[in-house]
């Protein structure tokens, strides 16, 4: 053995000495371990983020004697002598410091699995600059991604750190609903103290890798596992398809149609085949091509195209014509609308699969636990639907219901990705032959390959609009390609056509789509589900009509807009908060700035390759499932102590139902907030608050929330003694029960209470009314809809296709804003994502699976962006609050691809509208 | 498995006996080693050379610039470097973040040899040479015979990178690097081109350096171009530039940009930092 080896092995026995947040540590690892890896694993450091291992996303940024780098790509042995520090090395006397204080006054972390990695950046940027202007500060932290908050909320934060007094304060009695109050779970995000999917196992819980398949299509049969595994005997378990008690899930019944490991057939690539259990480093360091697999690769279906062609070529055979499922909306008679129509204008739309890039790959474990004489599988993962995977789990091992408890570990972001189970399944498989607990986490790859996708869509459109510019028709036709398996395939072909005519009134509708099976990436569930697309198709289309009325474009919706007592395409019959005009109406005075502002920059730049340009868009968004049941329930209770208990079953992803569920209890309670404790998620404490997708919660669960606290409201002023509309106040532990003058009295330390600790416990439960849709998309398909209108500016280089987009002016009918801070949180980050939509987006299987191949905003892309909050109440909603998680993104990308064509001329036709497009697209002109 | 074997000497010659007799991956800044191993444990023998101080810092001396093998791109950003050396302190704030500045080497950069490698065309243009050496000797190559294509380089095993050496332009050379991506930060380039313009008295181009980048295998110098212009005036070298000139450009069709586009806006880049670097 040379002297080098003799070195080497004599450090890993020595071990690396280094300062951890001031201490003196000695990790005793393999000096090549990455930095982020021994933090995590050796020293129990979770708030060190690990999202892609590779330098591209930031999240595990530390700082090195004082400057920030990408610890997952350090290591170990290079902070040998040097003084490393943590988000958990931040907090100053116990409390938070003034940069963590300044992120939680802005809202600047929504689900918080880059904060870490954002406030490291910026502690070493304020550390050499105090005083930054924004372009320091984006030079600084452009090394961290963040998919939630569209990063205006963090600039604002750090900005601040300087220049304000960043101290929060709890609203009073009375006065949550409407307040700033800083998100409650803030606190736990900003130091590193919430527990992500990956950041708990219990103590020996083996590892699960699963293996893929490398191929769009194919057929495979198993070599001798038991060979592999005398060759490997770190792997201490495998499981296959055998090994699952009922092989197929989905999240409707209706087609059951994924395996959770394919059993001889493959249909798209990155689909689990065999997982292999053990210790994780042993099992990562076996090599694919030796997991005995034989494949028997086979012509896939690539487009919607060749799987519409295919004749008796079917991905299931309870699908012909490789259609999951077909959509329509008709109402009055088109063709004769669109003939008698002054103008008319049709094109052809198609977009990108598009990935959601939540900063937190999905992890989690599961074990298996004794109780009541029986034995029970727990599941600890990222999920924004514990519900759902609690019928997913029981279902595959063929469990009752209540043999599973469901923990949602916190969620590092989901936007519909994590709305469908991912590692859940798997785990629960392995955990149920190993009888140990089981623990994964996917890498980057493995979460981009296996996870579901927006679905790429074609659309083809004609609109027609009378002399006076007035709607007559719209005859809408799309594709959507749903991939492999159905997930939420059919939410989005039965969405879409709702929507296909956008918030106007147009008498004539015909809107059909099919959500087509190809041998792709399941596309799923992603904010907006199919409407998305949709709107870029048709706000081009009501561009093309405005010009061609001579008609200002905004002018142009402000005139075909719905208002209360308009019927939609579905018949239904609008009679309250629809904020549309209200919307187009506060975005005015921007628009006549932004045209002003265009003609002014033009007129400068003439004779160079920079033009400008403004684009406004509309939306509405259904809240909640379309036509399903969709209901949740809420519970709160009163404890002896005099605090309540917020039974919430509203999954918090980073969007804000921590907060928002207390400040709705708090309101119809009467109490202030921070008398509310929660218990957050977990199956075998709350009850079913429903999934956190389709804008939802803060309408249906602030709902359940309301009526819960007013439930409780009466039970605790019959304790006392009171009518039950008599209203509460605590003092320490009495209550006191005031209603006309007469006060009542409880003590509550004599209260008798339930097994929990509750003297009395609320019930509240709300599924929004809605009609089933007829064979012609006829009823009442939502409850209540989120309207909004954007305007984009953007500058567009035309000799080489680039676009900036410079301002986003963004007003959404919310019918309340709970919580305004939040709400304009949920806005950026949409417009955020647009903007990714727009311009750079495109998930392609095996060529960018990865965060530097697959490109999101980053934090010098995102332009300022001003939010008007129009408040046009909903009469059905918690004080009037409609959602805005998907509302806020759906305009963003037809407001630029408006803003590009006023620029350029040309009508841009694909998502995204990346330079070489754009160029290719302004050589050849518009057609 | 084996456990792999991880050196990381104080000294020069350590590395060179090292790799006279093993072979070792050579580990700076990690940048490239450990995202090509996401998910997968680290099975080679590493020789990590971020302690070797010899290979550390930047010396400048009458115009000529040594640059230390493992100097940090935010080392050279801060460094006070002559004018023509702009264009290479702006492409060093274009790789990554400041998180991968901090860690990322110049000769990583360089052996690494990434087709899109934001470093190459600065110091292409730039003339750079590459120092190696090894336990039997040392030797300098230009940077243009060095990287010899996609992920190929002229060192040999036994070889280490020490310096990286850049040769003096004429007082008041300027230097501009212009990078095309299709986002703000941390992208990987599209189209990269360098350029370094010295003007005569006259305000003619007296020396011209123009090096494209993510277009080819390895960037590319457009020595036919650098020829044409000298004596003419800026803006009639720029009118005059042409695909012709980019005729040594062999670009591909990949997720980021057709071949067609790339040559397209290579062409409008080209002229951009030609002018930009002709204005004093």
């Amino acid at each position: 053995m040379n002297k080098p080896a003799e070195q080497s092995l004599a450090a890993l026995r020595q071990g690396t000495t280094l300062s951890v947040n001031g201490t003196a540590v000695r990790l005793v690892c393999a000096p090549s371990k990455r930095l982020a890896h021994a933090l995590r694993e050796d020293l129990g450091l979770t708030g060190t983020k690990i999202g892609c291992d590779a330098g591209d996303c930031g999240a595990c940024t530390v700082l090195v004697d004082g400057r920030q780098v990408c610890s997952c790509i350090m290591p170990v042995a290079q902070a040998e002598g040097r003084e490393v520090t943590t988000v958990e090395g931040l907090p100053q006397s116990g409390c938070l410091n003034r940069l963590q204080q300044a992120f939680l006054k802005h809202g600047a972390a929504q689900c918080g699995i880059c904060t870490p990695g954002m406030l490291m950046a910026a502690t070493d940027l304020l550390a050499r600059n105090a005083n930054p202007d924004e372009a320091a500060v984006r030079d600084a932290l452009g090394g961290v991604l963040c998919r939630c908050t569209g990063y205006r909320k963090i600039i604002e934060a750090v900005l601040a750190v300087a220049t304000a007094d960043n101290t929060v304060d709890s609203p009073s009695a009375g006065a949550a609903v409407g307040s700033r109050m800083a998100r409650l779970d803030g606190p736990a995000k900003l130091t590193g103290a919430e527990k992500f999917g990956a950041d708990v196992a219990p103590a020996g819980a083996l590892f699960l890798r699963i293996i893929r398949s490398p191929h769009a299509r194919a057929r495979f049969t198993l070599g001798s596992l038991d060979d592999f595994r005398r060759r490997y005997p770190a792997v201490e378990g495998i499981i296959s398809a055998a090994d699952v008690p009922e092989n197929s899930f989905a999240v409707f019944p209706t087609p059951k149609d994924q395996p959770v490991l394919a059993d001889g057939h493959v249909r798209f690539r990155g689909e689990a085949v065999l997982g292999l259990i053990g210790e994780e480093s042993a099992l990562r360091a076996i090599a694919e091509a030796d997991v005995p697999i034989l494949w028997q690769p086979l012509p896939a279906l690539e487009t919607p195209e060749q799987a519409l062609a295919a004749t008796g070529d079917w991905l299931h055979d309870f699908a012909p014509e490789n259609v999951l499922c077909r959509g329509r909306v008709v109402k009055g008679d088109v063709q004769p609308a669109l003939a008698a129509s002054s103008f008319t204008a049709e094109g052809e739309f198609r977009t990108s699969h598009v990935e959601h890039a939540y900063i937190e790959p999905e992890a989690g474990y599961a074990e298996l636990f004794e109780e009541d004489g029986r034995t029970r599988i727990r599941v600890f993962a990222c999920t924004q639907t514990p519900y759902m995977d609690r019928e997913e789990v029981a279902r595959v091992l063929k469990l009752p219901l209540d043999a599973v408890h469901v923990v949602p570990s916190a969620i590092g972001g989901g936007f519909g990705g994590k709305l469908d189970v991912s590692v859940q399944p798997l785990l629960a498989v392995a955990v149920w032959k190993m009888r140990r607990p089981v623990r994964m986490v996917y890498t980057r790859p493995e979460s981009m390959i296996s996870t579901t996708k927006r679905h790429p869509a074609r659309i083809r459109v004609r609109l027609g609009c009378d002399s006076g510019g007035r709607l007559t028709a719209v005859d809408f036709a799309g594709d959507f390609n749903t991939g492999a398996y159905a997930s939420w395939g059919s939410t989005v072909a039965n969405r879409v056509p709702v929507h296909a005519s956008g918030p106007y009134a147009v008498p004539n509708v015909r809107a059909v789509t099919r959500a087509v099976y190809t041998h792709n990436a399941i596309a799923g569930a992603f904010r907006g589900f199919g409407v998305p697309q949709a709107c870029i198709a048709t706000e081009a289309l009501m561009d093309d009509l405005a010009l061609q009325c001579g008609i200002d474009r905004l002018e142009f919706r402000l005139r075909n807009a719905l208002r209360a007592g308009h019927e939609t395409a579905t018949g239904q019959t609008l009679a309250a908060s629809v904020g549309m005009t209200q919307c187009l109406e506060a975005l005015k005075p921007a628009w006549k700035e932004a045209l002003a502002c265009v003609a002014a920059r033009n007129g400068a730049s003439a004779g160079t390759s920079r033009r400008y340009g403004a684009g406004v868009a509309c939306m509405w968004y259904g809240i909640g499932n379309t036509v399903i049941a969709n209901p949740s329930t809420m519970t709160i209770g009163l404890r002896k102590n005099g605090r309540f208990m917020l039974y919430n079953g509203a999954q918090e992803i980073g969007q804000g139902t921590y907060t928002i569920m207390p400040q709705i209890a708090a309101d119809a309670l009467g109490v202030p907030v921070a008398l509310i404790d929660q218990i957050h998620g977990d199956t075998d404490q709350t009850e079913d608050g429903g999934k956190s997708s389709a804008s939802r919660q803060t309408f249906v669960s602030g709902n359940a929330v309301k009526f819960a606290a007013e439930d409780l409201n009466g039970k605790l002023c019959e304790l006392a003694g009171a009518p039950a509309d008599a209203r509460i106040e605590l003092h320490g532990t009495t209550l006191i029960a005031r209603a006309a003058g007469a006060e009542k009295r409880l003590d509550l330390a004599r209260c008798q209470t339930d097994a929990r600790g509750d003297i009395a416990l609320g019930r509240g439960t709300f599924n929004p009314p809605t009609v089933p849709l007829d064979a012609n998309g006829q009823g009442v398909p939502y409850a209540t809809y989120g309207f909004a209108a954007q305007i984009a500016e953007v500058e567009v280089d035309v000799d080489l296709g680039t676009v900036k987009v410079l301002h986003v002016h963004a007003a959404h009918d919310i019918g309340r804003a709970v919580n305004p801070t939040q709400v304009e949180g949920q806005i950026h980050g949409g417009v955020a994502q647009g903007l990714g939509l727009a311009l750079m987006e495109e998930y392609i299987s095996g060529r960018t699976d990865n965060l530097h191949d697959y490109l999101i905003p980053t934090i010098g892309d995102i332009p300022p962006i001003t939010t008007h909050l129009v408040e046009d109440p909903e009469p059905l909603a918690p004080y009037g609050a409609k959602g805005v998680g998907e509302p806020a993104l759906i305009a963003t990308a037809p407001a630029i691809f408006g803003a590009i064509r006023q620029a350029t001329g040309v009508r841009v036709d694909f998502a995204p509208c990346t330079p070489d497009r754009l160029r290719a697209l302004l050589k050849r002109g518009t057609p | 498995m084996s456990a792999t074997r991880y050196l990381r000497p104080t000294h020069l010659e350590e590395a060179l006996a090292a790799l006279g007799t093993h072979p070792w991956t050579v580990l700076a800044g990690g940048t490239d080693f450990y995202p090509g191993r996401v998910g997968k444990p680290v099975d080679v023998d590493v020789l990590d050379v971020t302690r070797i101080a010899d290979l550390r810092g930047i010396q400048v001396a009458g115009g000529a610039v040594r640059i230390g093998a493992t100097t940090t791109w935010s080392e050279l950003i801060t460094a006070r470097l002559p004018n023509v050396c702009a264009g290479l302190k702006a492409a060093a704030r274009e790789v990554g973040g400041v998180q991968i500045q901090n860690a990322g080497t110049v000769a990583g950069n360089l052996c690494n040899a990434s087709p899109a490698a934001d470093g190459v065309p600065a110091l292409l243009a730039l003339g750079a040479e590459v120092e190696l050496h090894s336990g039997s000797g040392a030797r300098r190559v230009n940077l243009g015979e060095f990287v010899l294509g996609s992920r190929r380089t002229a060192r040999r095993p036994d070889e280490l990178v020490v310096a990286v050496h850049l040769t003096p332009w004429p007082e008041g050379a300027k230097g501009v690097f212009l990078k095309l991506g299709h986002r703000r930060y941390l992208v990987i380039s599209v189209v990269m081109v360098a350029a370094c313009v010295a003007l005569d008295a006259a305000g003619r181009i007296a020396r011209c350096a123009v090096a494209v980048g993510a277009c080819s295998a390895v960037a590319q110098r457009l020595s036919g171009l650098e020829a044409r212009v000298v004596g003419m005036r800026p803006d009639e070298a720029i009118a005059g530039i042409t695909n012709a000139d980019l005729t040594c450009l062999t670009p591909i069709d990949d997720v980021r940009g057709s071949a067609a586009y790339r040559r397209d806006a290579a062409l409008t880049l080209v002229r951009q930092a030609i002018e930009q670097a002709a204005t004093p």
